[in-house]
């Protein structure tokens, strides 16, 4: 066991767990933040997408102690009141069927839409193709993002 | 049309307590209070709503708050029932607050999400509740007024007499008290306000924003987390050798039941961390451990000398096979399916001293209470079924064994327990969509007319594999319709679309094959069995010949069906689970490989309740059809999948999709779900598709794994 000192949504808090613990078990389990989720486990599907300072970043295998001062932003520190541009967009085009995988999809967006403001189609798909959804939401997600990018010009 | 119900009982029940009683998940608002008005608390509202009826309370505040009873995992009931109940409520939706309700068979009939049924189960029950609240406020009204009730009427949430206007708010307090009304107008269904209009989901807010909605959410003091290694299908547990795995910190202790070996802790981590040091053996219970090798050889042995079960018998089939001028032979199989829902199985037990407590996600909360009675030793009475939001289902949470193995450790370690399964718990874990091959064969007569259509299907542990009153039954003079079961250890169970998930797709590929050899256009042969099942019926029909037909022809007209240049098209239609749905997919050859473009959908489910939650439903459907007919596949090595998570189980991406366009029938007819019937009829669509743009019949799922499409790569649609 070790201790701890993360950034989580311009907050700071402090653990005890082991070094090579996932990030998201220590959201979930040690810090209550239960927005980010788990699906697979290996990085395959994205429900558990955070982000690092910019970046997005599967914390299912992102052990706690490569953290460090990074900064992380979870689906819950976002934005303040929800309202997030990709959030809202989700809203508007109401994207969710079980909503589980949404999350994830959505700091996916985020972090994409931040670094390519303005995508194409294309790039949309090629952004967002890693993340799996079961229920077959793509078609909205698609739609969302680019209501979200043209929302933010 | 105006119609007049009686109420029923059980639907009316009146609790005089007011709506609260520790609900705490699934309390959602539509995020309408005006910005101007002061925002009115959760707790504000349910603590001083009055209840009117199981479905409804209604809050001097002038909220409603409205039950939905049925799990929701996907499907948009927990929004697209509480609309019903607002529409003849006659409120303004912005006013509307929806609970999920407990498990409470005193209150509510029918708690399951299963088989499309909720719709047509429940569409005069939530109208009638709606309805019957909405004529104990005009009685209200008219006792306060001293009018007459013929004087009043109501307009979002609000009854109205001239210029005076009253809120349901203030009236909540007398209309409580009026007695239940017998009879009760609903509406016309012209007049609907909400029902037909775009209602967005009620979880938006909490789903976007990461707020505790579903079964891995449950956190409670006190509560040990588990997680179980569980034998391969055909072995029980011969040797554990715990003693690593207890070293892991955070293990609190391994313990065995029932062939399960559980390790309990105090964090979801350790306890995967552990399992890896676990060394557990495991021996046959009979000697014989099954592979898909094995599997193959029992569907062709069965096939050929096994004796069927006759499911359906029309005519005389041996005659008219010998009389054929043409016979079309064909066969078609696919394998298991696990239905991995991205929240993998879970579930929170507390077995107490005076009954159980169970919160999380089940398609079937009643089953889970029954399960929680039994292990316990207890009336199901002192059992609570706390439903959370399913993350996904898919036929998989109708089952209750993770609920089972939840009680079973809370007893043994007489605590709160939230037992997790792992993803590859949850893919290798069984439960599957079971393996089915079907051999068709058709015969035709000299004027290429269908005298004859014989199917015989084995499945290992499918039941009847079959649907045998489906079309084209009743079309056909001869017909024999077989199915044959292999009993194996692998367990299989309801899959979205039971049976029909790929049967659909044999039989509407089939039917292309055999239109091909009589010479006609796939829409024409199908519009011409149709016809033929209307003028001279065969045996009994389970299926709407109109509605059907209707589907045949839309979906023909919206796709421009024989009309475009450089575009193969594929059609399939089916019936399943009360609605119908034709599909007409169109692929492109580009660089010699068929490029699916493009999927036309048209559906009859009735009316539309929510049409942005119906083009959810048919979308999702048709996605989820087309990933595990193409890319999905399960295969077995001594009693377990190969596949054991998502690197090796192959789910459709965003990549993968074609554009999808949806239509609906308008016909006022009362509305049928969706969650399934849009599924079937894909694999079929894009198939018949395939084999027009490449000549290639790919008869065996998953698709992109067989011989005919080897060296064929289905360009990315984008």
């Amino acid at each position: 066991m070790a201790n701890y000192k993360l950034q989580i949504n311009g907050k700071s808090y402090e653990v005890d767990v082991d070094e090579d613990t996932p990030l998201l078990w220590v959201l979930r389990d040690n810090l209550g933040l239960v927005g980010t989720k788990y699906s697979c486990g290996i990085a395959q599907c994205g429900a558990c997408t955070v982000h690092i300072n910019d970046e997005a970043v599967r914390s299912c295998v992102l052990p706690v102690s490569a953290v460090k001062n990074d900064k992380v932003t979870t689906i819950e520190g976002l934005s303040e009141n929800g309202d997030h541009p990709v959030q809202k967009a989700w809203e508007e085009v109401d994207v969710a069927q079980c909503g589980y995988c949404q999350a994830g999809q959505i700091m996916t967006a985020a972090a994409f839409l931040k670094k390519n403001p303005s995508p194409s189609d294309e790039e949309i798909v090629d952004g967002l193709n890693a993340n799996i959804c079961r229920c077959g939401t793509y078609h909205r997600i698609k739609e969302a993002v680019k209501l979200a990018s043209a929302k933010t010009k | 049309m105006e119609k007049e119900l009686k109420t029923n009982r059980r639907d009316f029940l009146k609790i005089f307590a007011t709506a609260g009683g520790g609900l705490l998940i699934g309390f959602n608002w539509t995020g309408c209070d005006s910005p101007k008005m002061k925002v009115v608390s959760d707790e504000e509202v349910l603590n001083s709503a009055l209840n009117f009826n199981s479905y409804l309370s209604i809050s001097p505040t002038d909220h409603v708050v409205i039950f939905s009873p049925n799990p929701e995992l996907g499907q948009n009931i927990k929004t697209s029932f509480p609309m019903i109940v607002a529409e003849e409520l006659d409120v303004d939706w912005s006013k509307v607050r929806v609970q999920q309700a407990f498990l409470d068979t005193e209150k509510y009939d029918r708690q399951v999400t299963g088989g499309s049924g909720a719709m047509p189960h429940s569409w005069e029950r939530l109208r009638t509740a709606g309805a019957t609240a909405r004529q104990m406020l005009m009685e209200a009204a008219a006792k306060r007024l001293g009018v007459s009730v013929s004087d009043l009427k109501t307009e979002n949430g609000h009854v109205i007499h001239g210029s005076k206007k009253l809120t349901y708010g203030e009236l909540a307090n007398e209309a409580a008290l009026i007695p239940v009304p017998e009879n009760v107008k609903l509406k016309n269904t012209n007049d609907f306000k909400i029902i037909g209009t775009p209602v967005k989901n009620v979880d938006n807010k909490a789903m976007f924003t990461g707020q505790p909605l579903y079964g891995l959410d449950i956190y409670r003091e006190g509560m040990v987390h588990a997680m179980i290694q569980r034998p391969p299908f055909g072995m029980k547990l011969k040797s554990v050798d715990a003693e690593a795995a207890k070293k892991v910190k955070g293990v609190k202790d391994v313990l065995t039941f029932k062939n399960n070996v559980a390790i309990v802790g105090d964090s979801t981590w350790p306890l995967m961390k552990a399992r890896k040091q676990l060394k557990v053996q495991y021996e046959p219970i009979d000697g014989k451990l099954e592979s898909t090798a094995f599997h193959n050889q029992v569907f062709d042995e069965m096939l050929n000398t096994g004796k069927g079960d006759i499911k359906r018998q029309d005519g005389d089939v041996n005659k008219a096979f010998s009389s054929a001028a043409k016979v079309v032979k064909s066969e078609y199989q696919c394998p298991f399916l696990s239905h991995s829902p991205m929240e993998p199985m879970n579930f929170f037990a507390h077995v107490k001293a005076d009954g159980v407590e169970l919160v999380g996600p089940t398609q079937t909360p009643d089953r889970a209470r029954n399960a929680a009675a039994e292990i316990c030793g207890v009336s199901p009475d002192k059992v609570t079924v706390e439903m959370t939001r399913l993350g996904g289902g898919f036929g998989r949470r109708l089952r209750a064994d993770f609920v089972e193995e939840a009680v079973e450790l809370s007893k043994m370690l007489n605590a709160p327990v939230k037992l997790t399964w792992s993803r590859e718990d949850d893919i290798t874990g069984g439960a599957y969509r079971p393996a089915v091959k079907y051999r068709f064969e058709a015969a035709l007569d000299r004027d290429n007319k269908l005298i004859g259509y014989k199917l015989r299907g084995v499945g290992i542990n499918a039941g009847n594999c079959t649907r045998e009153n489906n079309f084209p039954s009743g079309s056909v003079d001869n017909l024999l319709i077989e199915s044959l079961e292999y009993k194996s250890p692998i367990t299989t169970n309801a899959w979205r679309a039971p049976i029909t998930n790929f049967l659909a797709f044999a039989e509407q590929s089939f039917l292309d094959e055999v239109a091909e050899a009589a010479g006609k256009d796939p829409v024409a042969f199908r519009l011409e069995l149709l016809d033929r099942a209307k003028s001279n019926p065969v045996g009994e029909i389970h299926y709407d010949i109109d509605r059907m037909r209707k589907v045949v022809e839309t979906v023909a007209e919206k796709s421009g069906w024989g009309k475009k240049q450089g575009v193969s098209q594929g059609i399939s239609v089916y019936f399943s689970h009360r609605s119908y749905v034709g599909q007409v997919a169109e692929a492109r050859m580009v660089n010699g490989a068929p490029v699916l473009d493009k999927i036309y959908a048209v559906t009859d489910c009735g009316i539309v309740v929510n049409p942005t939650g119906a083009d959810q439903q048919v979308r999702g459907g048709m996605v989820d059809g087309m990933g595990h007919a193409m890319f999905t596949n399960m295969t077995f090595t001594d009693g377990i999948s190969d596949q054991k998570n998502f690197d090796s189980y192959r789910l459709i991406k965003m990549k993968e999709i074609p554009e999808i366009e949806t239509h609906f029938i308008d016909n006022g007819i009362d509305p049928t779900g969706l969650g399934e019937p849009a599924l079937p009829p894909t694999g079929g669509a894009i198939a018949n598709a395939i084999y027009k743009a490449s000549g290639k019949r790919v008869r065996n799922q998953p698709f992109m794994e067989q011989e005919e499409m080897k060296n064929v790569k289905l360009a990315d649609p984008a």
